[in-house]
């Protein structure tokens, strides 16, 4: 039987798997969208703007570990995916994204709507495909599923011309897919992990380093019998928050710009750094040439082009992190390196990085850690970027493996509200907190509409410091107090919220805070709340830019806060 | 790091767009390629590129591994150090009034030549060989007045029986549909 291209593209999607779908409809997709009804099982959800169906498909993607799909029409439609789209490259998310292109006869004639969107995309995909007959449409989108998931995951593109989506051809759906240019290594090298264990065996301070690459590969379990084996201690990136249990007596929290003290200077005196599915980020590494300045380095990553990128390692891993450490604790021997350990200890009390100073003040990080107390580490958070996500990170000590949310190698503002709206979707029985800053909010707070919608109990907590506050921190600090366009001059958001039917409210007095929370986690449906904090906080430790690790600078004690 | 001139060999997949995705590497990292030469290999629907770009060693190392993950590309690398043939063809027309015409013909000799094209005002010379030989007939012809000049760009090849960047595994042909047509817009 013959199916038109449109429902071949459902069909292919069912194959996968595909249970939901974020898009937004135009001219070129709308055959896509006229074959929709045909497939219930798909479930389309109408996003406001095409940004947020990119950052709802990531979101998704994140809470899954399976590629999310998100629609566009072409032109503009297209080109509103993209800032999604490179967040999802640059964070290693497996997404799909299928647009709409203008009819094969207009494509580069400057067509009404017609935007080079596989042109666009090369720099922030794996790869994208422009599909001239729909003959090859399953057998593109079945790739497309195979890149986007597999190897290091990212985010790949289908365009499809709205008459490819009309013809009638017959289906058949590939059953497996062999791409000669593609043949991405999984296994560890045998004779590597030899001298990876043996490294690790020599060393007196190993630390290990672990990114969102053990998310990814789910590898919790893992991670954990290799530290646990030869006691060694575990610092997380951004990104690989909450892939080890934030309770465990091995966990240190997080290293880099904003990270805790103690790991910066752990990092400068270690003799062994054990990289697993991380990629030594500007932000966590310093000052380059100062990194880690007495260590060798392990490193573990899917990714070929990863080794050596930043770092000299002494021994390179290419795999997935899941199967390379399960081989490698195989070849372990246990360890103990007990005054290092305690040397972690003395060095934490020794330092505040994360001590909330007692004070009247309505402090941001009081509300994300009331927050984080209120759901005992349990469901999903979600951030913006900015101030309020570095709180967020410093103070989430997560055991619920993959459970914070964060737009860590773009910084996209505007990814908290869509993305908890994908991860809402993807877990809907879980409660999900989207930490938002007041600018970031008011990049995608469209999506409120969808929420509201599709009937999303989600819990938005404004920090509302009324400032683009890292802006301004930056500012304060790197540029003399010469304060411009930071300042946020913000709409009512407790009406804001109610004018979408959202339960909306506002906290201005520390003794509502937790109140405040305990209303919004009993609310069955979404809830704002505008938590209007101090407005001049600033986020330490940090590292100065350009600086080194060892540079970093604590948050002030407790007694000389309580001057200013 | 001191640059050198490095040639890289690429075996990719004839598909619309490779070398858009391939060069988009290169410039996203700031390199200049000096020369770029592609064209069918042994395989068929696949094709042999070869590149000369001026970088140190460690950032061609970064590039080739970004390169590999454009998933077209087949094979890539980097053969510099590796003993090799290269040539390059140019073609170059060049002013030869018969007053020293015969002059230009010795030259073309020695250089051992070809002229593909001649008129009463100038003629148009092939010359083949590596960059050398190429830059050589060039100063030697310029006191005649060089009209115009179009070099290929260099073709490089690992001597002896390796196979530059080969593809790994059977060899299988794969064909190639040709494309459905696109414009002129008759309506739709
Ligand atoms: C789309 C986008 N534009 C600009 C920036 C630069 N930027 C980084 S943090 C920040 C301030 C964010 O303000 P807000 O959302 O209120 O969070 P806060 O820092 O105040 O917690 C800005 C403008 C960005 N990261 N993303
Ligand atoms: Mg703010």
């Amino acid at each position: 039987m013959k199916l038109s291209g449109a429902q071949i593209v459902c069909e292919s999607l069912l194959r996968e798997g595909i249970e939901h779908v974020f898009g937004y409809p135009g001219g070129a997709n709308l055959p896509l969208y006229d074959a929709l009804p045909q497939y219930p099982q798909l479930k389309h959800v109408l996003v406001r703007h095409e940004q947020a169906a990119a950052h709802a498909a990531d979101a998704y993607a994140r809470v899954t570990g399976k590629a999310g799909v998100c629609f566009a029409t072409s032109g503009p439609g297209a080109t509103n995916l993209v800032t999604g789209i490179a967040n999802a490259w640059m964070d290693s998310v497996p997404m799909v994204a299928i647009t709409g292109q203008v009819v094969k006869a207009l494509i580069g004639r400057d067509g009404f709507q017609e935007a080079d969107i596989t042109g666009i995309t090369i720099p922030i995909t794996k790869h994208n495909w422009l599909v001239l007959r729909a003959e090859e449409i399953a057998d593109t989108i079945a790739e497309a599923f195979h890149i986007a998931n597999s190897g290091r995951p990212g985010p790949v593109l289908v365009d499809i011309p709205r008459d490819v989506f009309q013809e009638q051809v017959e289906f058949h759906y590939p059953e497996n897919v062999d791409i000669k240019g593609y043949k991405p290594t999984t296994e560890g090298h045998p004779a590597q992990i030899k001298k990876a264990a043996q490294l690790i065996a020599d060393s007196k301070r190993p630390l290990i380093l672990a990114g969102h690459g053990v998310i990814i590969s789910r590898a919790f379990q893992e991670l954990k019998e290799v530290a646990e084996k030869a006691n060694i201690p575990v610092i997380t990136t951004l990104l690989g928050l909450s892939g080890f249990p934030g309770s465990h007596p091995l966990y240190l929290g997080m290293p880099g710009m904003h990270g805790m003290y103690w790991n910066n200077i752990l990092i400068d005196e270690a003799d062994l750094i054990i990289g697993v599915g991380m990629r030594f980020d500007d932000r966590v590494t310093g000052r380059l040439k100062d990194f880690a300045p007495n260590a060798k380095i392990i490193h573990i990553d899917i990714d070929p082009a990863e080794i050596g990128k930043n770092v000299k390692t002494a021994v390179p891993i290419i795999g997935d992190v899941k199967q390379v450490l399960r081989e490698l604790v195989a070849e372990m021997k246990p360890g103990r390196h007990d005054e290092w350990i305690s040397h972690t200890h003395d060095l934490r009390d020794d330092h505040p990085s994360i001590t909330i100073p007692d004070t009247d003040r309505v402090l941001p990080q009081f509300v994300i850690k009331s927050i984080y107390e209120a759901t005992a580490g349990e469901g999903y958070v979600i951030t913006g970027v900015g101030q309020h996500q570095m709180w967020a990170a410093q103070y989430y000590w997560n055991d619920k493996p993959n459970s914070f949310i964060t737009s860590g190698g773009l910084g996209t503002m505007g990814f908290e509200v869509p993305a908890a709206m994908g991860a809402q979707f993807a877990a809907p029985n879980d409660v999900v907190w989207s930490i938002c800053g007041d600018a970031g909010f008011q990049m995608t707070l469209q999506e409120l509409a969808t929420i509201v919608e599709y009937e999303l109990p989600i819990k938005f907590a404004i920090i509302n410091n009324g400032y683009a506050g890292m802006v301004r921190q930056w500012q304060e600090l790197f540029y003399k107090k010469n304060i411009v366009a930071s300042r946020m001059f913000n709409p009512d958001f407790v009406k804001l919220a109610e004018a979408f039917g959202v339960l909306g409210m506002r906290v201005n007095d520390k003794a509502q805070v937790k109140g405040a929370i305990d209303v919004a986690m009993r609310h069955p449906g979404p809830v704002v709340i505008d938590f209007q904090v101090d407005e001049e906080e600033n986020v330490y430790p940090m590292v100065p830019p350009g600086a080194s690790l060892a540079e970093t600078v604590d948050l002030p004690k407790l007694e000389e806060r309580l001057k200013v | 790091m001191p640059g050198t001139m490095h040639t890289i060999v690429a075996l990719v997949e004839d598909k619309p767009g490779v070398l858009n995705r391939i060069s988009s590497k290169w410039r996203q990292r700031g390199f200049n390629i000096e020369s770029l030469a592609v064209g069918h290999s042994e395989v068929p629907g696949l094709s042999r590129m070869t590149f000369v770009v001026d970088a140190s060693t460690n950032d061609v190392e970064q590039v080739t591994k970004q390169l590999y993950k454009v998933i077209d590309v087949v094979k890539i690398t980097d053969i510099t150090h590796e003993a090799m043939i290269t040539r390059e063809m140019a073609l170059i027309k060049v002013r030869a009034t018969r007053d020293v015409r015969s002059q230009i013909i010795e030259i073309v000799d020695i250089f051992r030549a070809n002229i593909v094209d001649a008129n009463p005002e100038s003629i148009i010379i092939e010359v083949t060989g590596d960059e050398e030989k190429v830059g050589a007939i060039y100063e030697m012809l310029s006191p005649y007045g060089i009209m115009e000049m179009v070099r290929t760009g260099r073709v490089a090849m690992v001597r002896g029986g390796a196979v530059t960047a080969p593809l790994d595994g059977p060899v299988e042909g794969h064909g190639h549909t040709p494309r459905p047509h696109i414009g002129p817009y008759q309506g739709d």
